[in-house]
């Protein structure tokens, strides 16, 4: 694989300044925001979230206008009742679920999403899953995670589903190596990975989480896994657990990204060089052709990252590398030394990382680096640009695909837009 | 519990940041986890606030929960105040701190901050958005009044307060200027406008008033009760939403300060009374309509509705069950049955067998009657972000009549269209698949079928001919002629409905 430029290694020493390490008000959604893009992507599952009006109320904000088509979540609301202990939670909770299971027999999967409350007051849904799942197999499975604030940080609400879906998955019985790529991706996305992994000679791929949950894919010490999203901590442990070992890779965000994620799985295969090269120069070629279409407008701007969805050191290390934007503060609510590796050693040296939050005091760190751009949340958007500085909201990241060849001029139009419109505006 | 999907209302706490975040120097910390952030949004993005809400989140996290959450809320509130030196803090704790049970209140009088610190109790399990609003209102203004003084300013005009504005709320903003420009035009100044705006300043001079308004009873009733019963201040509480609202309201201003409302009323500005009578209105007439969403708007769209639209109010509800007697009574005076509900799918249900022709609603009920193919107007909160509009838009006054009249007839098919449809029911635009023009054209999301509830002994069968008949029946009011003809049929015992049966019902029912 030596012909390829994008598996050249920096071997550079990552001794780079102090990371920021805070802890203080965090302007990051829960854990169970991902339940807006969750219950898109696999199909016949429905999510179940156990816990207060405020978050039936999160979930509605955070989902906007996707209000149409009836969705596939809702919250049990717990009132005075369940906690003076007037009514057995437990029940209440049976009660529900039938009542739902009758209403949407197209269910085959349901998560019991433990929320802040139901952690608190230490309402065990693990046992509650158990004794569903006794009741309602082989119609419907029924899992539980916690996508909790007190323990999960937006993103990691997935990381919480997806491992919780692990331990069902089969045995794999295969002697041959199969790969599994884990974290939920767009489906456009996950198409071109399947052609591309296909045309490179890797016949057995799967996909984690599955469209449909029947179709939960085969695990075992022959599989290799790639991961396409960087918030899969405690996925890729369970992963683990299960016998599968992590392909070593970066994110494939933008043309290099991409190539080497590629590369990571065609190393473990080993395709030939000529292949690679074969199956991935059109793509490569169509990255760059988009890319560069951006140069002029990207070039020199100043990004700075505040923490959100841990998309953030892949997205940084795109644009610094691709792009030639220059990079400020990039600002992550938790760094996966190990995930990350292979991102971290691509980073510029002079950047400025920094994990967990102190919104206020990042604010004033924001100002004081003077960026072109800032990725934020919701919350603190429309404020900076009350005041002239532009924004890109950083929950698009994740609501656009941004990942592949095809997707990479697309994932620099979504920072190139904020900065035209203001060009462009004249009032 | 309870299965909620979507919500009318968040939780209380959400009702203490929308009565912070409309005041100033004014800062809210609230003990809470991560995630509870996301409220902030509803305010940067839905109502486009140029400024976060004043509003500091302690962030506690499930590692904090053995040791001294107690300490980070005081942390908390000690910051806020070094970086924010607001005039006024109000602390309180979320659904979940309220279960660790940490006292904010305490925890935040502890500090001895120079400023007044107001504990909030908002039982989250119990209580919602609106409650917590009007709680918090009265909690400020308990805590921050004062009786009126010698410094008072000598007036020569009478004057009041306006009371109940806050933000993310339903054209408060607009409202605000409305009434204003209202009580100025009559001689009667505004003393202060709370929560809206105001300073903990401008709380402590509510008693200098002669009278309070009342705009939003949701959010200032108690507090409006409370300044009676303290400072003898009287209130109004008729809210001027329709053009006979605000002529109630003049007449009680006028009985209240004996200011003169003649030139005012000769003035009125109201194009209504106007539109409503000109013969391209005739259309109007008995249009049928189903009205949802907050206690007041929904008392008052049901007046202009019948009374000043000619419309025919087929069925109204509520989610503010606070205030569920006054609806039920209204309901009871149009001879309908009032919803109270904070269940959307009570309301999608009920809209679904009413097969209204005008939805007037919140946010939700405009995504169910574009799911029926069915025109709507939102005149309620909760609302989304299109429904805070640039132009000016009041909901109250003779200006708000006006907004209000062009916003419901919008969504209505025009008289001669109406004609059109009727007389041309085989156009294939008219057909049963296809959306109407005026609501996007299209394929229909959803046939607005409306299957009366299947009978134990229902054994109707509908003939060929009759489906004919009923496909050529113009679509708005298909739903409508489809049941009245089951009714009839069942009544009679009628087991096939022919195209005799649907013109006998017709001529019975009378359309």
């Amino acid at each position: 694989m030596s012909g390829n430029t994008a598996l050249k290694r920096d071997t550079r020493d990552s001794t780079r300044g102090e990371i920021i390490r805070e802890r203080g008000q965090r302007e990051v959604f829960c854990g169970l925001t991902g339940i807006v893009w969750l219950h898109r992507k696999i199909q016949d599952a429905f999510f179940l979230v156990v816990g207060s009006r405020t978050c039936a109320h999160l979930i509605q904000s955070a989902a906007g206008v996707m209000i149409f088509a009836e969705p596939r979540f809702a919250t049990a609301i717990i009132s005075e009742r369940d906690l003076a202990g007037l009514a057995d939670m437990n029940d209440e909770l049976d009660r529900e679920v039938e009542k739902l299971l009758a209403r949407r027999p197209d269910i085959k999967l349901l998560f019991l999403v433990g929320s802040c409350p139901s952690e608190v007051i230490k309402l065990d849904l693990s046992r509650a899953a158990e004794r569903l799942s006794g009741r309602f197999m082989p119609d419907v499975r029924v899992l539980n995670y916690s996508g909790s604030g007190i323990e999960t940080t937006f993103t990691q609400g997935e990381d919480a589903c997806l491992a919780s879906l692990v331990p069902e998955m089969p045995a794999s019985t295969s002697a041959e190596p199969e790969l599994l790529v884990a974290g939920a991706l767009a489906d456009v996305v996950e198409d071109q990975f399947r052609t591309l992994f296909a045309d490179l000679g890797i016949e057995r791929v799967s996909f984690l989480p599955p469209q449909r949950s029947g179709e939960l894919p085969a695990i075992g010490s022959n599989t290799r896994y790639l991961l396409a999203q960087p918030f899969l901590t405690d996925t890729a442990r369970a992963l683990e657990e299960r016998g599968a070992r992590r392909l070593d890779a970066p994110f494939p965000l933008g043309e290099e990204g991409t190539t080497a994620w590629l590369a990571a799985a065609a190393r473990e295969w080993g395709v030939s060089d000529e292949v690679f090269e074969r199956v991935t120069a059109p793509g490569r070629e169509r990255a760059r052709l988009a890319l560069g279409r951006y140069q002029d407008e990207l070039a020199g701007k100043r990004v700075f990252f505040f923490p959100d969805s841990q998309l953030e050191v892949p997205l940084a290390r795109f644009l610094a590398r691709e792009l030639d934007m220059q990079l400020t503060e990039v600002g992550t609510p938790y760094l996966h030394r190990e995930h990350l590796a292979r991102e971290l050693e691509w980073l510029p040296d002079d950047v400025q990382l920094s994990e967990g939050q102190d919104v206020d005091k990042q604010i004033d760190r924001c100002w004081a680096a003077e960026p072109d751009i800032v990725v934020c949340g919701l919350g603190l958007a429309n404020p900076f640009e009350a005041q002239g500085i532009t924004t890109k909201w950083s929950i698009e990241l994740l609501f656009t695909p941004v990942h592949g060849y095809e997707q990479a001029g697309d994932c620099a139009e979504l920072f190139a837009r904020p900065l035209r419109r203001r060009e462009a505006l004249r009032i | 519990m309870q299965l909620t999907v979507w919500t009318y209302e968040g939780p209380p706490h959400v009702g203490a940041m929308r009565v912070a975040t409309a005041m100033k120097d004014v800062h809210y910390v609230l003990h809470a986890p991560q995630g509870d952030t996301y409220a902030d949004l509803l305010f940067t993005m839905i109502e486009r606030r140029a400024e976060r809400p004043p509003v500091t989140y302690t962030t506690f996290q499930a590692r904090d929960l053995g040791s001294d959450t107690a300490q980070l809320f005081q942390d908390a509130v000690r910051d806020a105040y070094e970086r924010f030196q607001p005039k006024a803090m109000i602390v309180g704790a979320s659904c979940t701190a309220e279960l660790i049970q940490d006292d904010p209140g305490g925890l935040a009088e502890a500090l001895e901050l120079p400023i007044p610190v107001i504990p909030l109790e908002l039982p989250s399990y119990q209580r919602k958005e609106n409650w917590g609003a009007a709680e918090t209102f009265y909690y400020i203004v308990k805590a921050l009044s004062r009786p009126a003084g010698e410094n008072s300013p000598a007036r020569v005009r009478p004057s009041c307060n306006l009371l109940g504005p806050t933000a993310l709320g339903f054209r408060h903003r607009d409202d605000v200027a409305e009434l204003t420009g209202l009580l100025r035009m009559l001689g009667v100044d505004i003393n202060v406008v709370a929560p809206w705006e105001a300073s903990p300043d401008d709380i402590a001079r509510l008693a200098d008033a002669d009278f309070n308004v009342v705009m939003y009873p949701e959010i200032a009733d108690t507090a409006a009760r409370w300044l009676k019963r303290t400072y003898g201040q009287p209130f109004i509480d008729t809210v001027p939403i329709g053009v006979s609202a605000t002529r109630d309201f003049i007449a009680e201003v006028t009985e209240l300060t004996n200011v003169d409302p003649g030139p005012v009323l000769a003035d009125a500005a109201s194009r209504l009374p106007w539109y409503s009578r000109s013969i391209d209105s005739t259309y109007l007439t008995g249009k049928r309509v189903f009205i949802f969403g907050d206690a007041s708007h929904v008392l008052a769209s049901a007046r202009i509705a019948r009374d000043e639209m000619a419309f025919e109010v087929v069925g109204l509800g509520t989610y503010s069950r606070e205030f569920a007697r006054d609806v039920r009574a209204a309901a009871a005076d149009l001879g309908v049955e009032a919803l109270i509900t904070d269940d959307y799918l009570d309301v999608e249900e009920r809209v679904q067998e009413l097969q209204p022709e005008l939805v007037l609603g919140t946010q939700m009920e405009r995504h169910v009657a574009k799911r029926l193919g069915i025109g709507c107007a939102v005149i309620s909160a909760p609302v989304h972000v299109q429904d805070y509009p640039a132009a000016y838009s009041p909901q109250m006054g003779f200006e708000g009549a006006n907004t209000i009249f062009d916003t419901w007839v919008h969504p209505l098919m025009m008289g001669l269209e109406e004609h059109l449809l009727g007389m041309f029911s085989e156009d294939f635009e008219f057909s049963n698949e296809t959306r109407p023009s005026h609501l996007g054209g299209g394929a229909r999301v959803a046939e607005a079928t409306t299957e009366s509830a299947p009978q134990a002994d229902d054994v109707l069968q509908w003939s060929d001919d009759a489906e004919k008949t009923l496909s050529r029946i113009p679509f708005f009011v298909r739903g409508k002629a489809r049941r009245n003809t089951e009714t009839f049929a069942r009544e009679r015992g009628i087991a096939t409905i022919t195209s005799e049966t649907l013109y006998d019902a017709k001529a019975h029912f009378g359309r």
